[in-house]
């Protein structure tokens, strides 16, 4: 049903443990090396995170050494309501990961809905999880190398309910590595050219308005709200160590926790980071504290995923058990 | 009448005149309460609505019966009506009735005075008249009859638009004079004193109903309904209602759709109805919205009279639904569009609105009464699986002790949060020929592919709407970084389509965008195409009705349709209660009679139009003048003259919508503001935009533009050939000669568009003059009259992607109210014309810019309108050729000749002529400088002889075209008599085909334009007829502690060169002062724009 809970809500999470072959086929090539321990780590303060701070039910699905990046289990299903949907990933040799998420879905007793057979009508249809914003309100699907057009009418054709627009994606990233929400009706994107000019896609095909928060950093606006079963509303956000310096102020009367869970910086410009935003209602000050560099993993691209791979499954849980 | 009588359209026009004074009084009488500066306003006022309403259909009906039955009793001046289409709601009866006056005269110069006496039987007895069909919220019984006398009128002439929006006046009228505060236009802003003007309506109505008993007397055996049914061919509608059971009504075969819609809603008990509507399948099977205001008959064609009643707007928050019945009949509506899939939405949505469903039809779900197989009757889903019914029961169970409106209220709060709410989708292509869908909702037109949205447009960021032919076109608003506004065309399976979808478009924005029906945008009227406005109330204003709504809720029994069908009788599903029913009754009852006859006409003109597509669109306007000129001959076929704007201002102490008001504050001056019509103008004229809808970006109207002056000269000597074919074809409307020349008009009307490029040809050229003449130095009352005629000459043969049809078009613009002679306007229904123009706003002033930049180097001229009327007067991108028409058309022949490559000779002279414009003539400079120079003074002669004779015109302004230079040439009064004598200050060379003169008598009050004042009111009558369109804008102003009326008509005059266009401004002129002896005219703007069409290759 549409949009009976506010955006947030969410009570189980899935995530999927780092395989030991972390990092040997991650995006971002050969010429990163990656820190499994690290990641591992990561992995655990983020899980942590969301079981114990969060108070979400967590689901851990194993790890295969076989999927080098079956920890970005975002992209395997996208999640509204008790529907999901099994996704298609660009990568071939990613398809195999969804058996796991597929089992695990069904066990929560969600509509597991495939996107067909890849000689079928949606032949060709590629989309990954993580080029799917979802706002409460409407899907926002983001056009990359990683998903198609064709995938993304399959997700319009699963969530008849809601709006979906595509926006295009710049630079090979994925949607929600520039942007994700900060809250219900709040956008928390990248301040870059590329996520500006998907800002102004998203602004002009919306029949809804968002407040946006604009932050320095594509990491930075790699978020995820939460909105506990306690009913406290939580934001994790990508900053190295917990740090009481960033401490989102929220005005609008509802409390705003903050879990920072450890993530590893790749870039030294992140370090530091810090947005201030007055977005109507909400005054933001946001501030990103570098890990300790000698933490950093060299590899950027991982981290984010990581992280992001657990929104996903936290998003398409959320509302499981409100409506059973 | 009688002398009218030639051809229905121009009879319509000519019975209207109504002397102004009778006319004032009788406005003032209903609007006297209100503040004198209210009462022109007034009129579209709620109060004034009705009257208003009334008075139109009063109209209407008289002219019907006056041709079928000469008495004067009979309900008199319909002919208003008609002008009126959308406007004539919020133009006060009297005002209608002036425009139809003014219209009749022009048609008829020579026999004007015979008019002007029939126009004044006929004031008086439509001032008896209107009043009868206000009556409607009091008695039933009266309502019906006059609903009677109405459709007899129909049979008489079908013709009147005017009736549609009477019906419309009727509904708001049932509504309670819930209406009457909501129909108030913007300006009259005095809602808060809606209160009071209820009051007065419903004084309004007692006095209308003492009114219609006296007329129903007169004609008593005529009014019996029992009679009026025996005149009438009754014709059966069916009715599919929501619930899927039938209702079946006997309407007359002329009935307006609103007669049938009424009698739907009467039959629901609803009454916020403006959210919904009538619907039928035409020939290709598509569904079309019947038209409330046109003639039902005309509308479905062929088709069987069957329709479908469902909702048309859907409101984005239902809860704000005043009624519940209203909600339910959303809810059957919405229900449909799930179970037909029209409305996609997953599993569980579907669950959770079957389960409201089942509670608000059966209520708590009982375990022992409701089986599995209980919502077997039920469907919820287009693909109902058992699976869907069991979750459907499961969730109906947790419902209990949730009323049937509960559950609607929460059907309601679920629907409409999916994404296809309301979304109404239209299949189409993109600029590649990609498939996609356009879907159109309340807040602006989305673009799918597929089940994509991959794009969108707020109403807000679109200036215009606009289709021709098969393409559908939006402008967009520049954004921040962009200078230009873009277009962005689609391209839709065909015409028919194409119109569909700028209906809607038009409807939705209109409905949920603005707080009232569009005023009559001047501009509108003068583009070229359809004239289709949304007439009904806006989303605002229902809701302020709504909120007016004062009865108990109706009794109303939910039933499933099924259910219906099995276990009921067959009884219409909606039950009222007697008391209800009463209630409805009476209101049902105003409606009826407010219906009024359908129009049909204006087809003719359409397609003379057609040629050029744009041309054809904009042009339908018909000569309120007299096109009696032969057209010269002209050679060419393709080009057309378009004469447009006469603009007329005249000022006076006395106005007679102020004289209520006067009585109070004695105010001496009346200005009569008028901004006008530049947007009209531009718009007019076809757009220059690319045929190619592929195209988005309009920035091309400057090559285009090129191309056509070039063109232009050849194009001269078409035009004026084809203004013959017109004119005649008018004269033979109106007298006798018509058969040939339609003749012609048609068979050169299929050429045309073939040969003109899709792309709206740009004017090559604009000829405007601004002739003043002040009615003193003639001994005459001061009578400033700026007529603005436009030529457009389009030539076929020039390769040239220009395919403006050349049209002349005449704008007189009286600032009177009671200028306005006739506003009938015969304007064809948007369904013949292949084009149409829409501004989702109000023209924003960068556009304007925008489209005066495009112009530049075609036209230099056409930038009249910014001069003439401050306020309203919206420019008009198209080109705009402002040449005094007399001086275009003498010298176009001569000119053209001689020089080929420059058609923009003709134009320049009359612009030389009166005030030397000049004209920068880009290729041969010195031969039209000469020719122009020489030619000047005949221009001027001869436009004053013709046009003057009568009146003296003085010179005063002579403005070039907006776009490349404007000079002001100011000439006292005293210069007016010596019009030769004009000075041209500069002689340059034209190559625009833009001419703009401006007449403008000195300034007696001192009260210029630049005081800024409080505007009060400003109204806004249209009427056309075949070859003119007279556009009245009343602007009432507060200045100081003085009020000022003014008012400006514009006459679009278009046909051929053979348009005298000297006679039709002195006519123009004349009917102007004669309607208004005590107003002066101040300012005559001669705008004459030629037109090159150029074929598409």
């Amino acid at each position: 049903m549409a949009n009976i809970y506010p955006y947030g809500c969410f009570t189980h999470a899935v995530v999927r443990s780092i395989p030991e072959s972390f990092g040997k086929l991650a995006e971002g090539g050969e010429g990163f090396e990656t820190d499994l321990a690290k990641a591992q780590r990561q992995m655990g303060v983020l899980t942590g995170a969301l079981r114990q701070k969060v108070g979400l039910q967590l689901i851990e699905i194993p790890a295969v050494s076989e999927l080098p990046e079956s920890w970005r289990i975002e992209d395997i299903a996208v999640i509204q309501g008790d529907t999901a949907l099994i996704t298609r990933p660009f990568k071939q040799q990613r398809r195999a990961e969804a058996e796991a998420v597929r089992r695990v879905l069904n066990e929560l007793k969600l509509t597991v809905v495939e996107m067909g057979d890849e000689e079928g009508g949606s032949g060709g249809a590629t989309l990954e999880g993580s080029d799917v914003l979802f706002t409460g309100k409407e899907f926002f699907v983001g056009i990359s190398k990683h998903t198609n057009h064709r995938g993304a009418e399959v997700l319009a054709d699963t969530f008849k309910d809601f709006a979906v627009s595509t926006v295009p994606v710049c630079g090979g990233s994925r949607l929600k590595n520039i942007c994700s929400m900060g809250g219900p009706d709040t956008i928390i994107i990248s301040s870059g050219d590329g996520a500006k000019k998907t800002l102004r896609v998203m602004e002009q095909l919306t029949d809804h308005h968002y407040e946006i928060l604009s932050v320095p950093e594509d990491v930075a606006a790699n978020c995820i709200y939460i909105r506990g079963p306690s009913r406290a509303d939580y934001l994790l956000h990508p900053t190295a160590e917990e740090c009481p310096n960033s401490v989102p102020v929220s005005n609008r009367g509802w409390s705003v926790h903050i879990v920072l869970y450890e993530r590893n910086c790749a870039l030294p410009s992140q370090c530091d980071l810090s947005g201030e935003k007055h977005a109507a209602g909400i005054n933001f000050n946001y501030t990103n504290e570098c890990c300790d560099t000698d933490l950093c993993n060299t590899a950027a691209t991982i981290s984010s995923p990581c992280w992001t791979g657990a929104v996903l499954s936290l998003c398409s849980l959320a509302l499981l058990l409100q409506l059973g | 009448m009688t002398t009218e009588v030639g051809s229905e359209t121009d009879v319509k026009k000519e019975p209207e005149k109504v002397p102004e004074v009778q006319q004032q009084t009788e406005s003032q009488q209903t609007d006297q309460p209100d503040k004198a500066a209210d009462s022109a306003d007034q009129p579209s006022s709620a109060s004034a609505d009705q009257p208003q309403e009334e008075s139109q259909s009063a109209e209407a009906k008289s002219d019907p019966e006056e041709s079928a039955s000469p008495e004067p009793s009979s309900p008199p001046a319909a002919g208003g009506q008609k002008k009126d289409k959308g406007i004539s709601r919020f133009l006060p009866p009297w005002l209608k009735r002036q425009k139809s006056l003014s219209q009749d005269k022009p048609e008829s110069t020579a026999p004007a005075k015979q008019e002007s006496v029939e126009a004044v039987k006929e004031e008086h007895e439509e001032a008896s008249q209107p009043k009868e069909e206000t009556d409607g919220g009091g008695a039933a019984t009266a309502s019906t009859e006059q609903t009677e006398e109405v459709k007899e009128v129909k049979e008489v002439r079908e013709e009147s638009r005017a009736e549609e929006v009477q019906v419309e006046e009727k509904e708001k009228e049932e509504e309670k004079s819930i209406g009457s505060a909501d129909t108030q236009p913007v300006r009259e802003e005095k809602e808060g004193e809606s209160e009071v003007k209820e009051s007065e309506e419903q004084k309004e109505q007692e006095e209308e109903k003492t009114e219609e008993e006296q007329v129903i007397q007169q004609e008593t055996s005529v009014l019996s309904a029992l009679k009026l049914n025996k005149k009438m061919k009754m014709v059966v509608c069916h009715v599919t209602l929501l619930d899927g059971s039938q209702f079946s009504c006997e309407v007359e075969k002329r009935a307006k759709g609103q007669y049938l819609f009424f009698q739907v809603c009467e039959h629901l008990n609803l009454m916020e109805k403006d959210y919904f509507g009538l619907n039928f399948k035409d020939n290709a099977e598509q569904r079309c919205w019947l038209d409330p205001t046109k003639e039902i008959k005309r509308q479905i064609r062929n088709s069987q009279w069957q329709f479908g009643f469902s909702v048309k707007f859907y409101p984005p928050d239902p809860s704000q639904l005043t009624e519940d019945i209203t909600r339910y009949l959303l809810c059957l509506q919405l229900r449909q569009d799930i179970a037909s899939g029209r409305l996609p939405c997953s599993f569980v949505t579907h669950a959770l609105l079957g389960s409201y469903t089942l509670q608000a039809e059966l209520g708590d779900h009982d375990p022992e009464e409701h089986r599995l197989d209980y919502i077997s009757d039920f469907q919820f889903a287009p693909n109902q699986t058992k699976e869907l019914e069991e979750k459907v029961v499961e969730l109906h169970k947790s419902h209990r002790g949730m009323t049937p409106a509960q559950a609607d209220a929460q059907f309601l709060e679920n629907a409409k949060k999916l994404s296809m709410y309301g979304v109404d989708l239209h299949h189409a292509k993109d600029s590649e020929g990609v498939d996609i869908m356009l879907g159109v909702c309340s807040n602006g037109l989305l673009i799918y592919k597929d089940r994509l949205r991959i794009n969108r447009f707020a109403w807000p960021k679109i200036l215009k709407i606009s289709y021709k032919r098969s393409n559908f076109y939006i402008k967009i608003r520049p954004g921040e970084a962009e200078q230009f506004e873009s277009t962005v065309g689609f391209k839709l399976p065909n015409h028919r389509a194409a119109k569909r979808v700028w209906k809607v478009c038009v409807e939705h924005h209109t409905f949920f965008r603005l707080v009232s029906p569009e005023q009559p945008t001047k501009t509108k009227f003068l583009t070229l195409g359809s004239k289709f406005r949304y007439s009904g109330r806006t989303q605002a204003q229902t809701r302020q009705a709504s909120s007016l709504i004062d009865r108990p809720a109706p009794y109303f029994q939910r039933t499933s349709s099924k259910r219906i069908s099995r276990s009921l009788d067959g009884a219409p599903v909606v039950n009222v209660s007697d008391y209800s029913q009463a209630l409805t009754a009476g209101a049902g009852e105003n409606g009826p009679s407010l219906e009024l006859n359908s129009d049909s006409k204006s087809s003719q003109v359409e397609v003379a139009e057609k040629p050029n597509t744009d041309a054809a669109a904009s042009i339908t306007s018909e000569t309120a003048f007299e096109t009696d000129k032969s057209g010269p001959g002209a050679p060419d076929k393709k080009s057309k003259l378009r004469v447009q704007g006469e603009n007329i201002y005249v000022r006076h102490s006395n106005l007679m919508l102020e004289d209520l008001d006067k009585t109070q504050e004695d105010v001496l001056k009346h200005q009569a503001s008028i901004s006008e019509l530049k947007r009209s103008f531009m718009e007019a004229t076809p757009e220059p935009r690319p045929s190619q809808w592929d195209k988005r970006l309009t920035g091309s109207p400057a090559t285009t533009l090129r191309l056509q002056a070039q063109g232009s000269l050849e194009e001269e000597l078409t035009s004026l050939f084809l203004s013959k074919a017109c004119f005649s074809g008018l004269s033979g409307s109106c007298n006798i000669t018509a058969a040939p020349a339609e003749a012609s008009k048609d068979s050169a009307q299929p050429e045309v568009p073939q040969q003109t490029p899709p792309r709206p040809g740009t004017d090559s050229r604009d000829a405007s003059k601004n002739a003043e003449v002040k009615p003193e130095v003639n001994g005459q009352p001061e009578v400033i009259e700026v007529v603005e005629e436009t030529v457009v000459i389009e030539e076929v043969v020039k390769a040239k992607p220009k395919s403006p049809a050349p049209e002349a078009t005449v704008t007189v613009n009286a600032e009177h109210a009671a200028d306005v002679k006739e506003e009938r306007s015969l304007s064809s229904d948007s369904e013949s014309e292949e084009e149409a123009e829409y501004h989702a706003q109000p023209p924003s002033t960068s556009v304007s810019t925008q489209l005066i930049k495009e112009e530049p180097e075609e036209e230099q001229e056409a930038e009249l309108t910014q001069q003439a009327p401050p306020s309203a007067i919206e420019p008009q991108p198209i080109t705009e050729a402002a040449e005094a028409a007399p001086a275009a058309e003498e010298e176009k022949p001569t000119v053209q000749l001689e020089e080929d490559v420059h058609a923009d000779e003709p134009s320049v002279t009359p612009d030389e002529a009166p005030n030397g414009h000049a004209h920068p003539d880009e290729a041969t400079p010195t031969l039209n400088a000469a020719a122009a120079e020489e030619e000047e003074p005949h221009i001027v002669n001869g436009s004053a002889s013709r046009v003057e004779t009568e009146h003296l015109p003085q010179v005063i302004c002579c403005s070039e075209p907006p776009v490349v230079k404007t000079e002001m040439v100011t000439i006292s009064d005293t210069f007016a008599a010596q019009k030769t004598e004009i000075s041209t200050k500069e002689v340059p060379i034209v190559h625009t085909e833009t001419k703009t003169i401006t007449y403008e008598a000195a300034q007696l009050d001192g009260n210029g334009d630049g005081e800024p004042g409080v505007l009060m009111t400003a109204q806004t009558i249209t009427s056309e007829s075949l070859c003119t369109t007279t556009t009245t804008h009343i602007t009432k102003t507060l200045k100081g502690g003085l009020s000022e009326t003014r008012i400006e008509k514009r006459i679009v005059i278009t046909g051929d060169s053979d348009i005298d266009h000297d006679q039709a401004l002195a006519q123009a002129i004349k009917e102007a002062k004669e309607q208004h002896p005590d107003m002066s005219v101040t300012r005559v703007v001669v705008h004459k724009e030629t037109e090159l069409a150029e074929e598409d290759d």
